[in-house]
């Protein structure tokens, strides 16, 4: 009785990344109990809002709490991952500044509406995205090396769209997508999240799309033979991915109302990568759990300002969270759980014949 | 896969290995051509070709590295982290330790093997997803070079510094500077390493019983299972020969640059992966070709070089480019395969 409670306590999806959370909680409780506090500062503009490392955490959550669920999706239907996550974001974000800004970086106004600005950029997120997925679906190339064509390319467009230049937002309203709206002390971002949590929740509840990108996931052919297309499937997901990319796009190039197109959403493939494993999902397709990997996301951002807390130079981070990642892949390796249940059977069953020597 | 036996079909009359390698060289040829019948001067000298070679003897060790763990069926991005920790290690272990050359060298194999051997077991013995390992193995060794040493240096090391500039003329091929100067043409200490090691790893594949067991494990995984070949310890392997390379091309790399970087090498790993996949090798596992790869190592770097000199000296051209033709090549793959399968099917 109390091992099955155990076993579907552990079973669960949610329990890996909840665990790690708990972990990353305890330790820098530990280490400074100051952690969590949560206060009331004034910011630069002179609103009032609030700080302290878990809303930082909250906040530069958000590009990969979007993006994982993204990647849910295409990792549940191709099997695969896409790298060009990253890459696609500075495209999209040159999109938004090259129609935001026109030719001129630096004009006096914004030649578009904000509005319009995203809109450009959700397309040609979606194209880059369908670009992905015709390469994958169509062509039935590996996903990661499909993506790999717009990883090698994705920089070197976006600097080609504003040929070079960094132009520079003048509209403060723009800065408040990255940041926080005058008079509501909650970063913006959250809110950004939590619209697509619910759109994301409809589109579940209310159409197929999960039941069949799962079918597709794990068994294509029989998924065919069920009347499911499995072509337009991993297609469509690549094109939810880029719709994803582009609102992360949006918060990232709000950030700083300007772009630098070689450090933009740098190795956030990785992170978004990170965050689906970390979420108990199978890299190699099939059943998905979209919530277990947007609080992936949140536990790996944990994870990165525990990091940062700790003095960790940015670019030394990547060493620490790849030790990271190596340990949940092989713990999580099929293969490894094997010899780990035998080797727990293998103890429990001594431990028994001690006890029934024990008592005759 | 023999394919001989189908009829029909031009596709089917050579193997996928020969036709992808034919294409790939008879590219190569036409665009160099074209580079010297339209631009001029610099492709008709010998030392620009040389040149090509010297710039990018280390990518040519790291991508045939890459072709043998892709014809086995699996990928490895990790190379150029590994690349970029081996010039750093070795940069600080000569410059700041007054180490002997030799001993560095034997400090590039170490890590490459190293690397190699982790990576290898992760894969082949507990599992798990080539590419997620290797994406860790490449994080790991780009975090690793900065927590070694921050900043980027030169090495002033005086025995590794007369190595550096050690090198090999090339009679009959010079050519005369503006001034009438006769300078004859050089290759570098590296080139000689990289080609030795295209030979090597060649006949390798070629004819070792070793070499055939990776195109057999890479074409199919059961059949060769059944066949009696040892699948796990072949991608092992597989695993240890592509980092084996990498800390080789890493020091090849460190020999031409003669600096230690965080930067270093950045992006190696996709152009060792566009390489191969230019010349031919296929992703799926199973076919390839070594000196298919160097041709594709030639294709990029030579497209890179046209690039330059067609004055879009602009930076992004050069990404862009790579990526088209890497796109160009993924979609030949694409509908070689389908063309087969269709042979295959009537």
């Amino acid at each position: 009785m109390n091992k099955s409670l155990f076993k579907k306590i552990t079973g669960n999806q949610m329990f890996i990344p909840l665990v790690a959370l708990l972990l990353l909680a305890v330790i820098n409780l530990i280490v400074d109990p100051g952690f969590f506090k949560v206060s009331m500062n004034t910011n630069n503009a002179g609103n009032p809002v609030l700080s302290g490392y878990l809303i930082t955490i909250l906040d530069y959550g958000s590009e990969l709490a979007i993006l994982a669920m993204g990647m849910t999706l295409v990792t549940a239907a191709s099997g695969g991952q896409d790298i060009s996550v990253g890459a696609t974001i500075a495209i999209a974000g040159s999109a938004m500044l090259r129609v935001l800004c026109g030719t001129n970086p630096r004009p006096e106004a914004i030649q578009a509406p904000i509005i319009v600005a995203f809109l450009v950029a959700c397309l040609v997120g979606m194209l880059c995205g369908a670009f992905n997925g015709a390469l994958v679906s169509i062509f039935k190339i590996q996903p990661m090396i499909a993506t790999l064509v717009l990883f090698t390319a994705g920089r070197s467009i976006a600097a080609w769209i504003n040929v070079n230049k960094l132009p520079i937002v003048p509209d403060p309203k723009f800065a408040y997508f990255g940041g926080f709206i005058p008079g509501i002390p909650v970063p913006t971002t959250v809110f950004i999240v939590l619209v697509c949590i619910i759109v994301v929740a409809l589109v579940l509840k209310f159409t197929n799309l999960g039941l069949y990108t799962q079918a597709v996931g794990i068994n294509e052919k029989s998924a065919r033979l069920n009347g499911i297309n499995p072509t337009f499937i991993k297609f469509l997901s690549f094109v939810i991915l880029g719709l994803c990319v582009a609102v992360a796009a949006l918060i990232k190039v709000s950030r700083l109302s300007t772009i630098n197109y070689s450090v933009i959403a740098k190795d956030i493939e990785m992170d978004a990568i990170l965050a689906v494993a970390l979420g108990g999902n199978a890299l190699s397709g099939g059943k998905f759990n979209m919530w277990a990997s947007v609080l992936g996301a949140y536990v790996i951002q944990f994870l990165t300002t525990t990091l940062y807390k700790f003095n960790v130079q940015s670019d030394a981070l990547a060493a620490y969270k790849a030790v990271v990642v190596i340990l949940l892949v092989f713990f999580s390796a099929p293969k490894v759980r094997e010899y780990l249940s035998a080797f727990a059977r293998r103890f429990s069953s001594k431990s028994k014949q001690r006890e029934s020597k024990g008592e005759a | 896969m023999d394919s001989k036996k189908l009829k029909g079909g031009i596709f089917n009359k050579i193997s996928d290995t020969n036709l992808l390698l034919v294409i790939t060289i008879v590219i190569f040829l036409l665009m160099y051509i074209g580079a010297i019948v339209f631009q001029g001067s610099g492709f008709k000298k010998p030392q620009m070709f040389f040149n090509i070679l010297n710039a990018n003897a280390a990518l040519i060790i790291t991508a045939i590295g890459m072709s043998v763990v892709m014809i086995s069926g699996g990928i490895d991005i990790s190379v150029g982290g590994v690349v970029a920790l081996v010039s750093m290690c070795c940069a600080v272990y000569l410059d700041k330790a007054n180490g002997n050359v030799w001993v560095s060298m034997l400090i590039a194999i170490g890590i490459g093997l190293a690397f190699g051997l982790v990576q290898g077991t992760l894969v082949a013995y507990f599992d798990i997803q080539p590419f997620i390992v290797s994406l860790a193995g490449m994080f790991f060794a780009r975090g690793m070079t900065t927590i070694v040493n921050t900043k980027p240096f030169n090495v002033q090391n005086p025995a590794f510094v007369k190595l550096k500039e050690t090198r090999i003329k090339i009679p009959g091929m010079g050519s005369y500077n503006k001034k009438g100067m006769y300078i004859s043409a050089y290759i570098e200490i590296g080139v000689v390493v990289a080609l030795a090691l295209v030979v090597i790893l060649f006949l390798v594949l070629r004819y070792t019983k070793l070499g055939r067991s990776f195109y057999a494990v890479g074409g199919n995984k059961q059949s060769a299972l059944m066949l009696g070949i040892n699948v796990r310890r072949t991608k092992f392997l597989s695993h240890v020969i592509c980092s084996l390379m990498a800390g080789i091309g890493g020091y090849v790399y460190f020999l031409n640059v003669g600096s230690g970087a965080a930067s270093h090498a950045s992006g190696m790993e996709m152009n060792a992966i566009a390489s191969s996949i230019i010349g031919g090798t296929m992703l799926t596992g199973g076919v390839g070709n070594i000196v298919g790869t160097l041709f594709g190592v030639l294709s990029l770097s030579t497209i890179q070089n046209i690039v330059a000199s067609a004055g879009l000296g602009e930076a992004w051209w050069t990404g862009i480019t790579i990526a088209g033709m890497l796109c160009l090549f993924l979609l030949i793959q694409s509908i070689v395969i389908r063309q087969k399968k269709r042979a295959l099917k009537t």
